[in-house]
């Protein structure tokens, strides 16, 4: 009895740390992590500062979205796709509204068309706009993202006009647009182009030469090319290993065979090559836009469908027809043919697809979005392991995921 | 059965000559490919399609679920050979009752998520899947959301209306 209560005298030193052992580490990052722009975890496995497995967990962020669009009509479901991905609001709009057209049939008058283009190419350079802030912020420039909120700025101010909106827009509706431009609109387009480019030169001015971030994103965050495309990686971080591959050039949709623009490459595959190939999509943008802008056509900016587009308000008032059209759409909904079709745009993150199945009823039977921050997140592990801690945040900045996008 | 409109596609006759009955049903709709394959031989299928046909990566690993029909799932694979920008949706009809089918995870790497996705939302299980673990639901979820027995307000709410 009175041995087990001795206490023991140990001479020997009991190590406290770990030092010159092999044991790993295991670091949980996030899911409040601010260096991953909303709640992604990744479970890090560290030797020392080297990363040895990173598995990103998502879903934190789930929010049956598609489960959602099914109990909703075609039209209803439009406001739920502003809310997959915030920065890329007008591109989900699109590319819903362009899978349900091919299932309808409906032909989209050209003013609704370059409109389109034109406000996409906005939601391109906005999207960019936050990731480029964020992404320099990340890697300690913070004067970046006062640069790039402040041209935003201006930008939203243009989402405002056309949409009343910010950030949800759903502005494009199926078979054209919610409503014609507002007054001044095209004007204050106009104004942001020529006010936008210079600035461009101004973000490279303070990033390109400075030895910081030179030396944080050069050679940082490779994956190897043949991996690329099976992982499910898309959009510029493609782009930037050499193959390009845009929706826009490569399966033309919306009118885009009509606008000549180039498709920004490079081939050095790491954070930086990512960096200059968004810089030079934003001056593509711009090229766009501008031509959407001179060549504006006039007339309707809603398709001749009268069972599909919700009549004019002075229309309903003086025409019995529109006023049952206007019952009918608002109380059933709009019938679409049984079918389904996959549409596929290109997002300022990548491939964003569609997959929209009718039944024949007013509500979808189903609607699958293949966001591409879901892809690309599974790049993430290849990406940061055998890179120092610091690296993969440097990595992770340069995919631009948003998390809405990839947890729907 | 082969629709018509694809009785002239260079690849859908590639496909039924090498494979024969594999291939169940084909169909043309808004100009996108659609085959029905015959659930032993996808695996098989989709390895001749990127090593001959170059669709070097899956767009994305979806379901449909048909209830009350039987065959309950449709497991549908969207696929993209980028170097020629062609598309393909191949379709494999599963059964409600265990409803499993082989991963494609060996063939494309990405598949591993989408299919993740499908197994937490659907239900069904992928043989030969290296991870199937939940991705979008917690750990601890009972049931599976997408299918269309579950109600869209969970069973948190139920007011009888899926007991009956």
């Amino acid at each position: 009895m009175s041995e087990t209560l001795t206490p023991t005298v140990t001479l020997e030193p009991v190590p406290n740390s770990d030092a010159g052992t092999t044991r790993k580490m295991t670091l949980n990052m996030g899911p409040q992590h601010p260096s991953t722009h909303g709640v992604l975890r990744v479970v890090l496995e560290l030797d020392g500062e080297t990363v040895v497995k990173a598995q990103p967990e998502i879903g934190f962020l789930h929010t049956g979205i598609e489960k959602q669009c099914e109990t909703k009509t075609y039209q209803q479901v439009i406001p739920l796709t502003d809310r997959v991905d915030y920065l890329a609001n007008l591109s989900n709009n699109l590319c819903y509204c362009l899978a349900i057209e091919k299932l309808l049939g409906i032909e989209v008058p050209p003013r609704a068309v370059w409109t389109r283009v034109m406000l996409t190419e906005l939601t391109r350079i906005n999207s960019h706009l936050v990731w480029l802030g964020t992404h320099a912020l990340d890697m300690g420039a913070m004067s970046m993202f006062f640069y790039a909120t402040r041209e935003r700025e201006e930008l939203l101010k243009i989402f405002e006009m056309f949409s009343g909106q910010r950030l949800m827009t759903s502005y494009f509706r199926i078979g054209g647009l919610a409503l014609d431009h507002p007054r001044g609109g095209l004007e204050a387009v106009k104004k942001f182009l020529e006010m936008f480019p210079p600035k461009i030169d101004e973000y490279e001015n303070l990033l390109d030469n400075n030895p910081i971030w030179k030396n944080r994103t050069i050679g940082v965050g490779m994956v190897p090319v043949d991996k690329m495309l099976a992982i499910g990686i898309t959009g510029p971080m493609i782009r930037a290993a050499g193959i390009p591959w845009d929706a826009r050039k490569d399966e033309p949709y919306s009118g885009y065979q009509n606008f000549e623009f180039d498709v920004p490459t490079r081939t050095e595959n790491d954070v930086y090559a990512r960096y200059r190939v968004r810089m030079e999509e934003m001056r593509q943008s711009v090229r766009i836009m501008a031509q959407a802008l001179e060549g504006m056509p006039e007339g309707a900016y809603q398709a001749d469908a009268p069972k599909v587009v919700l009549p004019q308000r002075e229309k309903m008032k003086t025409q019995m027809e529109a006023l049952i059209y206007h019952f009918k759409i608002v109380t059933e909904g709009v019938r679409v043919p049984p079918g389904e079709v996959y549409q596929v745009i290109e997002s300022p993150r990548g491939e964003l697809g569609y997959y929209v199945v009718s039944d024949g009823t007013s509500k979808p039977f189903r609607v699958h979005m293949r966001t591409p921050s879901f892809g690309n997140i599974q790049g993430l592990g290849v990406m940061c392991e055998g890179g120092m801690i610091a690296d993969s945040i440097a990595s992770m900045g340069s995919m631009d995921f948003v998390l809405g996008d990839t947890d729907r | 059965m082969i629709s018509e409109l694809l009785q002239e596609d260079p690849l859908v006759i590639a496909l039924v000559e090498r494979f024969g009955d594999a291939i169940e049903a084909g169909s043309l709709e808004h100009e996108q490919t659609i085959l029905y394959i015959s659930a032993a031989s996808i695996v098989e299928v989709c390895t001749v399609l990127r090593d001959e046909h170059g669709f070097n990566r899956a767009s994305s690993v979806t379901a449909l679920d048909w209830y009350p029909q039987e065959p309950r799932f449709e497991v549908v694979y969207l696929l993209h050979n980028v170097k020629d920008a062609l598309r393909l949706r191949l379709k494999v009809r599963v059964s409600g009752e265990n409803p499993a089918v082989d991963s494609v995870t060996g063939v494309w790497a990405g598949a591993n998520w989408y299919e993740r996705e499908v197994f937490d939302l659907f239900g069904v299980t992928f043989n030969g899947h290296p991870d199937l673990r939940r991705i979008m639901m917690p750990e601890d979820w009972e049931g599976h959301p997408l299918r269309k027995d579950f109600p869209i307000h969970g069973h948190k709410y139920d007011y009888g209306e899926t007991n009956q």
